[in-house]
């Protein structure tokens, strides 16, 4: 249960050994949590612990090593169903990271159902993550990619979105909140309309899946994919939910051990969700460390920490909107802990190097995401990406520094 | 031109220069300056035929060979960058190709610039090295 107790950032920091750390010589300011976040004691202590006391393989062995391993292992994928609100275990994949789990869909799913003329619609927000895996699916099988515009501050044309969808129309591929403007998508609304054209939506939840509650159930989308390293877990573990009868009339992604039921030279049978997309030994210490993870989140509890980010949210925009020159893009109500900036005169990448000799971490670039840096014609981003444990005084840090660095590019 | 000092002596000054900087501060300013202060490129080399991949900021370098010397210009639209490109060529411009083909380029690390050779910064120190290296050898060969 959620703590009604007062948000105390100072306790929630000790959990977190790397904020300990100096950066040339002052105390880091992590700002990056869109890129990774940083991750509690007990999650590294439990990969730790897995290495240490009951490292086997799972599902298979008839030890107590195996069996314990495979216990915890499974424990993670119930923590995942309860997370997002999945009706069965079954429905919840483990894969690498929220690339893997579109690619996944894109070649198991598209192998199967796409044909030539059919289209598939994407947005203008979108990651590269869930453009290119559509591209190269859409070359193979002869379909077509739609674009979602959106308007100067990254909301996207619902009339448009509208317009686009026919019978032809048969996947609709949409961020659940933009990784580099931070912009919350209308993702009901998104899945509700492909679902009254015949099509299936796929929602990247990389950026939302820590910060807002997620019930797939009630959300009704078909895929629901998401990365453990965002929600304060381990890197190299990635989610893809999907409803268990569109898993089951997909193609296996990959071949080998763990996703066969029998196989001779003829041909094999494969075994049931969720293994059948599980091919080979998983990364069973990170999938296991990520129910650490999740349960920091949930001992804090979601809505305390959105509060908390949403503050800090407010302060940094309140702050950087009184620099001269400064434009936050993506400046709209609907929004996760993210902003995004340009400086007239200014190239993202000089602040960049200037912030970290003060010992601040942001992200400058195009953050993944060409496209949408064409569509509001700037080269890149400043990106200040806040979470649970990143304090009002870090943005004051930030601020001040942003303002020395700036003097020393006049 | 036969009495211009070598890439070594160039290298030595610059460690000199930067010896004298006692905080990050004064380092940066100091290569903002040199960015600043570089002669502009001819707008006609800043196409994609010479501009560098894999850098976070646009970086043109532009090269030519005068009495089997190699010189080189260049720009870049982030000026801390612009600064490194400016270092660079006044590194390596005016060399013969072979001198500027083996130069180990140790004042990098020396300066404490060696974070900008890193793979992730993208920022083009590496990739601006790998082009006036690559071009050095290819007016070598054509020799």
């Amino acid at each position: 249960m959620a703590s009604t107790l007062p948000y105390d950032v100072q306790s929630i920091r000790s959990e977190f050994p790397i904020l300990q750390r100096k950066v040339k010589g002052k105390s880091l300011v992590y700002f990056d949590n869109a890129a990774t976040a940083q991750k509690p004691k007990q999650v590294i202590d439990a990969i730790t612990h897995y290495y240490s006391h009951y490292n086997a393989n799972i599902h298979r062995g008839l030890h107590t090593l195996a069996d314990e391993a495979t216990a915890a292992f499974e424990a993670s994928r119930a923590a995942v169903q309860a997370f997002i609100g999945a009706k069965q275990h079954e429905e919840i994949i483990f894969t690498k990271g929220t690339t893997e789990s579109i690619n996944l869909v894109s070649n198991a799913w598209g192998n199967v159902f796409l044909e030539a003329g059919d289209e598939i619609i994407i947005s203008s927000l979108e990651h590269h993550a869930n453009i290119v895996p559509w591209q190269m699916i859409a070359e193979r099988k002869g379909a077509v990619i739609r674009v979602i515009p959106i308007d100067a501050d990254g909301r996207l044309d619902m009339e448009a979105y509208k317009k686009m969808l026919s019978s032809k129309t048969k996947m609709v591929s949409v961020v659940h909140a933009s990784n580099a403007l931070g912009v919350i998508n209308p993702i009901e609304q998104i899945i509700q309309l492909a679902h009254q054209h015949g099509a299936l939506a796929l929602v990247d939840g990389a950026q939302s899946a820590v910060h807002l509650d997620i019930d797939v159930q009630s959300l009704d989308c078909d895929f629901f994919v998401f990365s453990g390293h965002k929600t304060y877990g381990p890197t190299g573990v990635g989610i893809l939910y999907g409803k268990r009868h569109i898993l089951e009339s997909m193609q296996p992604y990959q071949g080998g051990g763990e996703m066969i039921k029998e196989v001779s030279f003829e041909k094999s049978t494969y075994n049931e969700l969720p293994f059948k997309f599980e091919a080979g030994t998983p990364n069973i210490a990170d999938v296991i460390a990520l129910q650490f993870g999740i349960d920091f989140i949930s001992r804090i509890g979601k809505a305390a920490i959105r509060q908390h980010e949403a503050e800090l949210l407010a302060y940094a925009s309140s702050k950087l909107r009184l620099v001269e020159g400064l434009k936050i893009r993506g400046d709209v109500e609907e929004k996760v802990s993210v902003v995004s900036f340009t400086i007239e005169g200014v190239h993202p990448q000089d602040l960049a190097i200037l912030l970290d000799n003060q010992g601040i971490a942001v992200r400058t670039g195009h953050h993944c995401a060409q496209p949408l840096m064409n569509c509001l014609g700037v080269v890149g981003t400043t990106r200040a990406s806040f979470a649970a444990y990143n304090t009002i005084e870090e943005i004051d840090i930030l601020i001040e520094a942003l303002n020395k660095s700036l003097k020393m590019l006049k | 031109m036969e009495t211009s000092p070598s890439i070594s002596a160039i290298e030595k000054e610059i460690i000199g220069d930067f010896s004298m900087f006692e905080t990050w501060e004064e380092k940066y300013e100091y290569i903002i300056d040199l960015g600043k202060k570089l002669a502009p490129l001819n707008e006609t080399f800043k196409t994609d035929d010479y501009k560098i991949k894999g850098c976070q900021s646009s970086v043109w370098i532009h090269s030519f060979e005068k009495d089997g010397r190699v010189f080189f210009e260049g720009d870049s639209d982030a000026v801390i960058v612009k600064g490194l490109v400016s270092l660079m060529i006044h590194v390596l411009s005016g060399h013969t190709p072979q001198e500027i083909i083996d130069a180990p380029l140790g004042f990098i690390d020396e300066v404490g610039l060696s974070s900008h050779l890193a793979q992730t910064r993208s920022n083009g120190l590496r990739a601006m090295i790998k082009q006036m290296k690559l071009d050095a050898t290819a007016f070598k060969l054509k020799g």
